[in-house]
């Protein structure tokens, strides 16, 4: 399934909402999006994983690599992922001590509780 | 013993490809459901490692997936880049993946070997027996 990708704002938060299979073929429109959000000044970052079916060393690569550079930026980078096998890469990885994982938007952007 | 043969060009959007291919003969050989998506999950992974390494070395020879089903399902991926450059590389943990001074690539191709070990019990990376390169070879159990 292609990759796609959409954009919402919760609050100061951007939400960028991903679907499909993100590989070393479609992991660079993703970079090329978070580079975009940042660059336009988005500070709060929320990617929603719950659409994903796919998800490789090279999208774990790309996601890292926006979490850095929020962090370098004075932002906030966060996970929305409740699907266990996707979990579970996050856990192999050690990933899962790196990023801030969500079950829901609302809990990643704090509204709705 | 039936055997399935792919080759590829080195490019990213073949990696897709050969992750169905892969798959499609898992479930046939008789790998068990719930684990196909860490067969899937696993030969792009190596599959990736191989079109990366590739590229970085300007080898424009195919990359091979060759799946057999002799008794377990085995999936080779060969490729044909220089041999030191491809084996090795421990898991990183938690720190060193947070380290800013860490580069994508090098941050990828750590997941990358992390996914492989964590999702393939039997797993081999060695030099491929003739020529230049590596092979990953990775096994599953199949239930007939």
């Amino acid at each position: 399934m292609e990759l796609s990708l959409a954009t919402r704002t919760v609050g100061e938060h951007t939400v960028l909402e991903v679907g499909g299979e993100v590989d070393v073929y479609t992991a660079p429109r993703l970079r090329e999006r978070l580079l975009e959000l940042i660059d336009a000044g988005a500070r709060h970052v929320v990617v929603d994983l719950g659409r994903v079916d796919f998800l490789d060393s090279t999208g774990l690569g790309v996601l890292v690599g926006a979490l850095k550079r929020l962090r370098t930026a004075d932002g906030t980078f966060a996970l929305v992922c409740d699907k266990e096998p996707l979990l579970k890469i996050f856990r192999i990885t050690a990933l899962d001590q790196v990023f801030p994982l969500h079950p829901t938007v609302e809990a990643a952007t704090g509204t709705g509780q | 013993m039936a055997t399935v043969r792919l080759s590829f060009s080195p490019a990213p959007v073949h990696v897709r490809t050969a992750r169905l291919v892969g798959v499609a003969v898992a479930r046939r050989a008789g790998v068990r459901e719930d684990l196909l998506d860490e067969v899937r999950l696993a030969i792009g992974e190596a599959c990736t490692r191989a079109v990366a390494l590739h590229r970085q070395y300007g080898v424009a020879e195919p990359v091979l997936v060759e799946m057999s089903d002799s008794g377990t399902y085995s999936v080779r991926v060969v490729d044909r880049a220089p041999i030191e450059a491809s084996i090795g590389l421990a898991a990183l943990d938690a720190d060193q993946l947070a380290n800013e001074s860490l580069n994508e690539d090098d941050l990828t191709t750590g997941v990358g070997f992390a996914l492989l070990a964590g999702f393939v019990e039997d797993l081999q990376v060695r030099p491929v027996d003739e020529g230049i390169g590596t092979e990953v070879r990775m096994v599953w159990p199949v239930n007939r």
